[in-house]
């Protein structure tokens, strides 16, 4: 039967995933951000180019978005434990969760802004804008639609990846749905689980759409 | 006057996946302050990247570019940006931000310049204008024609009092009503700011309709230079002919082949009148002096430089020595005189 418990429960649970979420979100944009930046800017058609710095961070990208997360969480256990002091619960998911998305959220912000037309660059060249000027006043501004939806994408990936750290006791509602619905074959909890699942990523699809097409001034 | 621009044995060679293409070779030109200046050639001819040298936007591979005496490849960083602040651009696909509205466009080099957003907001007013477009202030461009979008950009590129504009193919996006107003404004600026304009361009009429000099840019050389007036009048080079002839503009492509097959076979010759020479009925005396029937092809007036200008193109008699005669007749007369054959057979 349902119970005030189990409502309870399910609320903690909510809780428990979007803080992971948003605050994973919220330092993978810390690395990734910057992490995208160079990479547009050093590539050899950006307005720095630089191979060296381009590579490096190109092939660390690419390490880090090759491993599967389940084999990351694990990986990065004895780091997790170095800042959070444990490795399970919803606090200690937020390290590898904010591991796994600064390097895909990074590639997200560099094609963004590979978008932004190069002639409007050229322009800002040509009065005499300096790299940070370029970077801040012109390629953010115009890749900014593409960088929100963006975030809206990676909001639900975390939210997808979070919900997988409950294999190892990560919390909310992913691990809601292992304890109870896989362990104990309490389905209905698995289902409601699963449901609010579902529900949050719809919030956040929604939301940061609609927030990006209202701050698209291109039409 | 003084000088502007100086270019000195510009080369600029790009490195392609293809091997090397020499995009520009030995280019030399001087551009005084005040200036109209085109550079127009066909499309592929280098007339881009030569304008991007004049502000580094692309580095020369070799030789020098001055602005106003000082030597653009000797600056550190900081003082290219400064000297590019002097030296504004306009583009063919207008380049504003998108993302920004007409007054925040505006405002860009301003701020980029260190100036108060206040302080920038008043200039970008006045700017909009000159330009004639108050009412679009807060629009976007998205909302804006290509001729108002382009004013917006004339605008912006003013902003910062620069001494020179560079226009790269500024008018090439734009209908031909439109291109007249933003020639018009360019004008203007020009004569009441005192910016020296450099206009890169593939279409004769521009060059003609504003231009004081121009340079024609044919496959990476320079082929030819001078005042607008005597090129038109006694263009040296196959290049200045071929852009001439083409340059009645694009609505008119099938008036004129109709007339090069005319041509075939024909001894034809393009005569150009001076203000002078207009009064006297050179034409028609000269059919009764020779007593032979001459057919006018093409006659045109066009505006160079403020002047009105007779073009002609005559196909003459077939005998040769006749031939000869009418061409002293209309030499003696004072018109440049020049055979169009050659070119109507390439």
């Amino acid at each position: 039967m349902w119970t005030s418990d189990l409502t309870f429960m399910m609320l903690e649970g909510v809780r428990d995933t979007l803080l992971m979420t948003l605050l994973s979100t919220f330092f993978g944009y810390l690395l990734g951000l910057p992490w995208g930046i160079v990479l547009a800017v050093t590539d050899k058609t950006g307005i720095r180019p630089n191979a060296v710095v381009y590579k490096a961070l190109d092939v660390l990208a690419n390490i880090l978005r090759s491993v599967p997360f389940l084999i990351l969480l694990i990986l990065v256990m004895p780091l997790t434990r170095a800042i959070v002091g444990k490795t399970t619960g919803s606090a200690a998911t937020i390290v590898p969760l904010t591991i796994a998305a600064a390097p895909f959220i990074g590639r997200m912000i560099e094609s963004s802004i590979k978008e932004v037309d190069h002639g409007v660059v050229e322009a800002a060249q040509s009065m005499g804008a300096d790299t940070f000027t370029i970077i801040w006043k012109v390629l953010l501004v115009e890749a900014r639609t593409s960088i929100l939806v963006g975030v809206t994408i990676a909001i639900g990936t975390i939210l997808g990846y979070s919900a997988m750290a409950g294999v190892v006791g990560g919390g909310g509602l992913g691990d809601i749905a292992m304890r109870y619905g896989y362990y104990r074959y309490e389905t209905l909890i698995m289902i409601v689980s699963v449901v609010l699942l579902v529900v949050l990523v719809q919030i956040f699809q929604t939301l940061g759409m609609r927030l990006s097409v209202k701050l698209d001034k291109r039409k | 006057m003084a000088e502007m621009i100086e270019v000195r044995d510009l080369s600029k060679t790009f490195e392609t996946d293809d091997g090397k293409v020499e995009a520009l070779q030995h280019i030399t030109l001087s551009i005084q302050a005040g200036d109209i200046y085109g550079i127009i050639g066909m499309s592929g001819a280098g007339k881009s990247t030569l304008v991007r040298c004049l502000n580094f936007l692309e580095r020369p591979t070799s030789g020098t570019v001055e602005i106003e005496g000082k030597d653009l490849g000797a600056m550190t960083e900081a003082q290219l940006r400064a000297t590019r602040r002097e030296i504004s651009m306009i583009f063919q696909h207008f380049n504003l931000l998108m993302q920004k509205n007409v007054i925040d466009n505006i405002c860009f080099p301003l701020v980029i310049g260190g100036m108060k957003k206040k302080d920038a907001k008043r200039r970008a007013q006045e700017l909009l204008e000159i330009v004639e477009l108050s009412d679009k202030a807060l629009a976007y461009p998205s909302q804006l024609s290509g001729g108002q979008k382009q004013r917006v950009a004339i605008a912006r590129a003013l902003a910062a009092n620069p001494k020179i504009l560079l226009c790269d193919e500024a008018t090439s996006a734009l209908d031909p009503r439109t291109t007249q107003s933003i020639l018009q404004l360019l004008k203007e600026i020009n004569q009441k700011y005192g910016i020296t304009i450099v206009i890169i361009t593939h279409e004769m009429s521009v060059v003609r309709e504003i231009c004081s000099h121009v340079a024609i840019i044919g496959d990476g050389h320079l082929v030819e230079q001078g005042r607008v007036s005597d090129i038109f009048a006694h263009p040296k080079t196959a290049e200045a002919k071929e852009l001439i002839l083409k340059g009645s503009g694009t609505d008119r492509r099938t008036l004129e082949n109709q007339q090069r097959e005319m041509m075939k076979g024909k001894c034809c010759i393009r005569i150009v009148f001076s203000v002078n020479s207009s009064f006297e009925p050179v034409i028609a005396n000269m059919v009764l002096k020779f007593g032979q029937p001459i057919n006018i092809l093409r006659a045109d007036t066009k505006n160079v430089e403020g002047i009105a200008r007779g073009e002609m193109i005559l196909s003459l008699p077939d005998d040769l020595k006749i031939q000869t005669q009418m061409k002293a007749y209309l030499t003696e007369r004072g018109l440049a005189v020049e055979e169009v054959n050659g070119y109507v057979d390439e």
